[in-house]
């Protein structure tokens, strides 16, 4: 039996053929999605949702939990380490952008101009991505030895005096930030320099002709080309720099001075030394709507500009 | 309009969360425990969890231990004890996650510093009607046991080892600086002294090295105010009390060998690991710790043990004690417990078995003659150790004879409420001492001060 429709004749079973189709195309994805879905939601979104009662829980974990309403926020907020820990974030996550957002690019636009060497050093570049966190870190901590540490000898060779690096106020959160960047400083040059390998030739050479030099060519060319991408990586950087917690807990243990304390460094002081995970979860909670505001208004601001 | 359905998602976890919390709550039961525990019945089977048995790699003693509960189950055939393998015996960051998981055994382990706030957390069981079934408890030195009982005398855990704070010294590093290894010093003066010495033996030695992070800065501090008579917290524990001339005195001895001696080393932020490290190298000369120092260096620092020494802290009558025991899980069953309790007193608190077989140790190549627990007091159970580790000892015992001798006339103090967040406080002094040449101490002690009272006040 067929059924005109529109003038031309269809058969009658093609809409629910269609659906099906559809539905077993669907249920194929659905069922490849569903992995990653189970993950996510064993591994990312529970323990989130957990983070979010907890923070206004009192629980031994050994009771039934007490609602305590926002006694953990006022508890954190009252410690005096708290400020200080958010100043401290913030400045490592400023320093962090300076070093860890240039640093890499600046490297990824001199091995985009190299003809020679260039997957060998891509490799070199790369290679700190490779070590385990904790192993950089304490490889730095040799490093920054006040007394033989590979730094001050550098700096004893070309007379000058050592610094104190860690062990000083001053020093210990820039000491960190190197160590971050030294660590990430291979996946962000990668990543640059995948994007600017996509840059058309044609747009160089016609600056070229423009008359435009280097920085112009970076400025007017590369910058615009690339702008997706730095987007991205620049709101990714942040998120993952606020939550510094390695470098701190492995050198310097929050000091001197609370002066490398961290939030997420405070949030396992309150969950593992002080035993109060209504505490922790109710920074870990701070912690989480300070970012996800922050990337809404950068999205929302970065939309305009791309 | 595309967030819905991560919002439906989370509602749903918050959902399955509270549901969750509901059924873990209704699961609770109160078990009220009887003014005394009569013993258990021979004929009830009883199984318990026990945590810290020694892992694989430590084969002798994971021998020992299997031995021992052969011969604990021979004598007790109704009760079956399953080991936990765990090194170290007790992770702080799965502690609570265990708990919460059930997956914490009946007997666990736990440090002296971590009790109280397990105790106040309500996180392990009262034992008090239970340990008349331990036959040697009472020979425990009390202040030992001071450390797992609440406010109102009630016990939540066994003692396994216990000793106080002292100073650990390089016999060798001594005698090559024309120190006297026998005659360690007995002041905090002689202390600066020594550490000025050593340290004039070159490049790389350390005269005394202190900890300045990770919360240890405020734990040593703790126990050189101790030692010196002062305080942390008022005895009510309401306020803070090292803003004091004790504390000045502990801050400004640590000044005065970092900067006017130049004793202690550039680096600073030390923590335990690197203590340990510093010791095994065997260029540090002194430190405050206790004689086990010398064992755990020697195991995992490459020390030489004959190099190291004890005494006690200078100048101390009291001194911060140190050390760990067992606590019974909340849930565990009248059963369990009383299980539990007849397994602790076979393996740790019976002298020359479980833990105390010093002849095992030494056939199994474990070093023997350190003073590590000083459990006992001055009693029979306290010579029949004493008697026992000079027997089998494989150490020179007179290395720790100082600290040996002095230890009976300096009380074990426990360590104050709230612990680990008034070390975190206490740990930002130290460092300023230790990094900053221009620290003032009075300063730094009264902004302590300020922010202990105000912790203090918000937990009272």
């Amino acid at each position: 039996m067929t059924v005109s429709h529109g003038g031309r004749l269809r058969p009658a079973g093609a809409p629910r053929r269609r659906l099906g189709l559809a539905v077993r195309r669907n249920l194929t994805a659905y069922g490849f999605l569903s992995g990653a879905l189970i993950c996510f939601a064993f591994f990312s979104w529970y323990p989130m949702a957990r983070e979010v009662v907890l923070s206004f829980q009192k629980n031994n974990f050994v009771d039934p939990p007490q609602w305590v309403g926002l006694d953990n926020i006022r508890t954190v907020v009252q410690d005096p380490a708290f400020w200080p820990a958010w100043r401290n974030t913030a400045m490592f996550t400023l320093l962090a952008l300076l070093c860890g957002y240039v640093v890499p690019f600046a490297i990824a636009l001199v091995l985009n101009e190299l003809r020679h060497a260039r997957g060998y050093l891509r490799f070199v570049v790369y290679l700190p991505v490779m070590l385990p966190p904790a192993v950089s870190v304490l490889l730095f901590k040799w490093f920054y030895d006040p007394g033989p540490g590979l730094f001050n000898q550098l700096l004893n060779l070309v007379h000058l005096p050592g610094l104190s690096w860690l062990d000083s106020r001053d020093t210990a959160l820039i000491s960190l930030v190197i160590v971050s960047t030294w660590m990430n400083l291979g996946t962000g040059t990668l990543i640059y320099l995948a994007a600017l390998q996509t840059v058309p030739g044609e747009l160089y050479e016609a600056a070229e002709l423009d008359g435009a030099g280097t920085l112009r060519r970076i400025w007017h060319v590369t910058i615009p080309q690339t702008r997706l991408i730095l987007l991205v990586m620049l709101l990714l950087q942040i998120i993952a720099t606020m939550q510094v917690f390695i470098e701190p807990y492995l050198l310097t243990g929050g000091g001197p001075e609370d002066a490398t304390l961290s939030v997420v460094y405070l949030m396992y002081q309150y969950a593992f030394d002080y035993q109060d995970f209504g505490g922790g979860s109710a920074l870990g909670l701070m912690l989480m709507i300070v970012l996800i505001v922050f990337s809404a208004a950068y999205l929302r601001v970065s939309r305009n500009v791309t | 309009m595309r967030l819905r359905p991560v919002a439906v998602l989370l509602t749903a976890a918050l959902a399955v969360t509270g549901t969750a919390c509901g059924a873990k709550s209704s699961r609770q039961n109160d078990r009220g425990a009887a003014a005394t525990a009569g013993p258990l019945d021979p004929n009830t089977k009883v199984t318990i969890t026990v945590g810290c048995r020694p892992p694989k790699t430590a084969k002798a003693e994971r021998a020992a231990w299997d031995a021992d509960v052969k011969a604990f189950q021979a004598e007790y055939p109704n009760i079956t004890v399953v080991g936990k393998d765990a090194f170290p015996c007790i992770v702080p960051e799965t502690f609570q996650a265990k708990l919460a998981g059930g997956q914490m055994e009946d007997v666990f382990y736990v440090y002296y510093t971590d009790a109280q706030k397990i105790i106040q957390n309500r996180q392990a069981a009262d034992i008090t009607p239970y340990v008349g079934a331990l036959k040697r408890l009472k020979d425990v030195n009390p202040q030992f046991l001071k450390a797992l009982q609440d406010g109102k005398g009630r016990i939540y855990g066994v003692p396994r080892k216990g000793y106080t704070t002292g100073l650990v010294y390089n016999r060798k590093l001594f005698a090559k600086a024309g120190l006297d290894p026998n005659n360690p010093p007995k002041t905090w003066a002689e202390v600066r002294e020594a550490a000025k010495k050593i340290s004039a033996l070159g490049p790389g030695y350390v005269g005394y090295g202190e900890y300045s992070a990770g919360n240890t800065g405020g734990w040593h501090f703790t126990a050189e105010i101790y030692g010196r008579g002062g305080d942390v917290v008022t005895p009510d524990g309401k306020k803070a009390a090292f803003n004091s001339p004790e504390g000045r005195a502990v801050l400004q001895t640590l000044k005065d060998m970092r900067w006017t001696d130049d004793s202690m080393g550039t680096k600073q932020l030390l923590r335990w690991e690197d203590l340990m490290r510093m010791m095994g190298s065997g260029k540090l000369g002194m430190m405050v710790g206790a004689p086990d120092v010398a064992v755990e260096t020697f195991l995992n620092f490459g020390a030489e043990i004959e190099d190291i020494g004890a005494t006690t802290l200078p100048e101390a009558r009291a001194s911060l004690l140190g050390g760990d025991a067992y606590m019974i899980n909340p849930k565990a069953s009248p059963d369990q417990i009383k299980a539990a309790m007849l397994w602790l007193d076979f393996r740790n608190l019976t002298p020359g078995q479980g833990q105390f077989d010093y002849k095992r140790f030494k056939e199994g190549g474990r070093p023997v003659g350190v003073p590590e627990n000083l459990l006992w007091g001055d009693n029979a159970s306290g010579a029949q150790e004493r008697a026992l580790r000079r027997q089998y000892a494989t150490v020179p015992v007179d290395n720790f004879a100082p600290y040996e001798k002095g230890s009976s006339g300096v009380t074990p103090k426990v360590e104050p409420p709230n612990a680990q967040a008034i070390y975190a406080i206490l740990d930002g002094v130290m460092s300023a001492v230790l990094t900053r040449r221009d620290a003032d101490i009075d300063q730094l002690l009264a902004d302590a001060e300020k922010k202990v009272n105000a912790l203090l006040a918000r937990s009272n």
